[in-house]
């Protein structure tokens, strides 16, 4: 939409992350390359230009890998808790020294708005492992019982969508616990993991406690499945979570999964509309909606729906979408072409049954992954669109007239991840949210996360937690 | 006339959403005792029955859960009492189910009463253990708390028919979770016997259902089952374990493997804490402003 106001670019600069032409896989402290030779290419999906070129791990790497993460395990578990506390706490500023390299970095791996980057993404990533370092001496007083002990090697297998915070979700409490690890980050996001592999370096961990693996779903499933992997960690799909659950059974190893959503945000009559219209745009916008938590169905009381969806349409209308490191960008790209075409094909979907599509109107660049903000109207409960999670910047509107049906509504998924409350009633925050069957609910606000706080889902979203006390529980043998 | 007095034999049946019926198969066993003397005949679960129990327990759970955890903690409690009362019968079923001497038995029951009395004291404490507010960085409050997961399959243990049942039921329920037990397979009379009891304690119809029969046959279906929230696989030998965990996969249950315990000792809080999630609810806490004087 022209405008009188039109923004000037303000481009972030790039050199600052400077990438290598290629990388291998961070093994026992060294990077190699692949047992194959296998290689893929990355690219920046606001571009489509190639980045790197990045060593692919098969299930020899797999194995190497995890040896030296056990050969590394017994003197890393054995260490006083108060040194392995140091070098998180090392790794901790370290990532605070280069958080602008790092967000450059990711922007371009990933296509997230730098603005996010900056601000969400690479703070969280120091404050976990600021956290996590605090834990690792202070384990007898975590509530399971004296002298808790790690589970081993720890297979972590994490998405594109976060790439590096959901590292920092995975690595800080799996070390300050006293395990070792092997991490495989996705296919399309690989190189924050491989500068992390390099801050590890700098911060002199010893050798073996972190390996990086890039590469693609057979290297995940050969982690997965290796028999001398204690615990799994695992953050994505709720179809490759199931088939994880399904590998692991009749194992000892310890589980955690955090995956799919469809989170539930229910505005109520008595909402502050502009501040409910702030948390839709969060929730479902916030990196191109690719998040497990969005808020991806709004739940709208029926007498507010007019009001409330224009004031939304003419929200979306000033929504900057474009150049991800542009600081003035609030859309950024798809993650890839894989992404795209699913939630092409599901928006086609919407429609074919039924369901009435709006955009704002929005150009698209003519090279890179984009989707412009989409917002369904009339939407049943029955439409795929308000069934599958669709991981991409479009909003399905249901209505409801009372607190009860927007419960039953709200909880009526396979999923339970997350859930938001819009109301100035405290009364009915309290009952709504003690109502709902999600992980996290918000009230409120939406999409607020804290390394103290636990994060993880009810029902198919997954099991287990991340962050605060409770994100310890999945690295210790209690 | 014969000076015996020839006994009245009972009929031993299930429990299904708060009500006694036969397994709908119409079908029973033989449960003899450890030295092969008939003792009665017992329901033969079926599939159907299975999916009965998933009803009614699902059908119970918003009570049960709802209720404030002192109300459960009176009813656990009073499932005590109950049994304190009928303590001798339950010396006489565990001392034939499992060979025990008397004395044995007997101190077998006790255990298990005082099992109950302990988890009946865990209702409104368990929250304070696992939850609690975290120091968020921000202008936030949240609050982290524990809930049950909902319907929870319980396969009994083996061997130890009352105190290894009791022991994996009672933390199931004490934290709001309803329950469908699969009976010991060798021995199910005191858990059929145990139903009783429950259903003149105030536990809510549903709120536990008890099978017994072949614990695969039924197994299989709960684990299966895409309205059965997690299972309790102490019953399971190490490949039918496997294979429930497998089925168990379909719906993400939350499965808790068979592993040694000795029932006799103390429990953990490990087997209420595996049928809990925990649910963190963020509120904005606003702002005073700079002078802090806008109350």
């Amino acid at each position: 939409m022209a405008s009188v106001f039109e923004y000037a670019p303000a481009p972030e600069s790039r050199a600052i992350a400077d990438i290598a032409p290629s990388y291998g896989l961070f093994i026992d402290g060294e990077f190699v390359e692949a047992a194959d030779g296998k290689v893929f290419k990355t690219v920046s999906p606001s571009t489509e230009e190639v980045l790197s070129e990045v060593a692919r791990a098969g299930s020899e790497d797999v194995d190497r890998a995890v040896k030296a993460a056990r050969r590394a395990f017994e003197k890393w578990s054995a260490l006083p808790g108060a040194e392995r506390a140091k070098y998180l706490f090392r790794i901790a500023r370290i990532v605070q020294e280069r958080s602008r390299e790092l967000a450059v970095l990711e922007t371009l791996d990933n296509g997230k708005p730098i603005k996010e980057t900056r601000d969400a993404d690479l703070p969280l990533v120091a404050a976990h492992f600021f956290y996590y370092a605090g834990w690792a001496d202070k384990l007898d007083h975590a509530g399971y019982g004296a002298n808790p002990r790690p589970l081993g090697v720890a297979g972590q297998v994490i998405p594109w969508n976060f790439p590096l915070l959901m590292l920092a979700w995975k690595i800080a409490p799996a070390l300050a616990t006293g395990n070792t690890v092997v991490l495989k980050p996705a296919e399309t996001t690989p190189l924050s993991a491989l500068f992390f592999a390099d801050i590890c370096r700098q911060a002199g961990l010893p050798k073996g406690v972190v390996n990086i693996l890039p590469g693609y779903g057979d290297a995940g499933a050969a982690l997965v499945s290796h028999p001398d992997v204690n615990k799994v960690a695992f953050t994505g799909s709720t179809a490759v979570g199931k088939e994880i659950a399904r590998t692991v059974a009749g194992t000892r190893k310890k589980v955690t999964l955090e995956l799919g959503g469809k989170g539930a945000n229910i505005v109520f009559d008595d909402a502050p509309v502009d501040q409910a219209v702030e948390g839709i745009v969060n929730g479902i916008f916030f990196n191109q909606g690719q998040v497990c938590c969005a808020g991806s169905r709004l739940l709208v009381q029926e007498s507010i729906q007019e009001e409330l969806l224009e004031s939304l349409k003419r929200r979306l209308s000033t929504l900057r979408l474009g150049d991800p490191m542009d600081k003035n960008t609030d859309i950024g790209a798809i993650n890839s072409e894989e992404q795209l075409t699913r939630i092409t094909s599901l928006v086609e979907q919407g429609e074919a049954e039924g369901a009435e599509r709006w955009s704002p109107a929005c150009e698209l660049p003519e090279s890179g992954y984009w989707f412009a903000p989409t917002l369904f109207t009339n939407v049943t409960q029955a439409h795929r669109i308000a069934r599958d999670e669709i991981f991409g910047p479009v909003l399905s509107v249901l209505t409801f007239r009372t607190p009860d049906e927007a419960v039953a509504k709200a909880n009526n998924t396979p999923y339970g991840l997350s859930a938001g409350i819009w109301t100035e009633k405290g009364s009915r925050i309290l009952a709504v949210a003690n109502k709902l069957r999600a992980g996290v609910v918000w009230s409120n606000t939406f999409n607020k996360f804290d390394p103290t706080s636990p994060f993880g889902g009810y029902k198919e979203s997954g099991f287990g937690r991340e962050g605060g006390r409770h994100g310890l529980e999945a690295y210790l043998d209690v | 006339m014969s000076d015996t007095r020839l006994s009245v034999l009972k009929t031993y049946k299930l429990y299904v959403g708060g009500k006694f019926p036969r397994s709908e198969s119409g079908r029973v066993y033989e449960v003899s005792d450890s030295k092969g003397k008939w003792l009665a005949n017992a329901p033969l679960s079926s599939r159907k029955d299975a999916r009965d129990a998933v009803v009614a327990a699902r059908k119970a759970f918003g009570g049960w859960s709802g209720a404030t955890a002192y109300n459960r903690g009176q009813v656990l409690y009073r499932v005590a009492e109950m049994l304190e009362g009928r303590r001798d019968q339950f010396v006489r079923e565990v001392g034939e189910a499992e060979g025990l001497s008397k004395s044995k038995s007997a101190a077998v029951v006790d255990a298990t009463i005082d099992r109950w009395v302990w988890y009946a004291g865990w209702t409104d404490k368990i929250a304070q253990v696992v939850g609690g507010g975290n120091p968020v960085a921000g202008p936030f409050f949240n609050l982290s708390s524990p809930e049950p997961t909902g319907v929870v399959a319980v396969l009994a243990p083996q061997e130890s028919s009352f105190l290894g049942l009791v022991s994996v039921l009672a933390p199931v329920i004490a934290t709001g979770n309803t329950a469908i037990v699969v009976a010991s397979e060798k021995s199910p009379l005191p858990a059929l016997s145990l139903a009783e009891v429950l259903a003149t304690s105030d536990v809510p119809g549903g709120v536990v259902n008890v099978l017994s029969g072949r614990t695969a046959e039924i197994a299989t279906p709960l684990a299966a089952h895409q309205d059965v929230n997690a299972i309790d696989l102490a019953g399971a030998d190490e490949s039918l374990a496997k294979e429930l965990e497998i089925a168990a996969a379909d719906n993400l249950k939350r499965v808790l493997r068979p592993q040694p315990v000795d029932y006799a000792e103390t429990p953990g809080i490990d087997r209420m804490t595996a049928f809990l999630e925990t649910k963190t609810v963020w509120h904005p806490t606003g702002s005073l402003g700079a002078s802090g004087s806008s109350y």
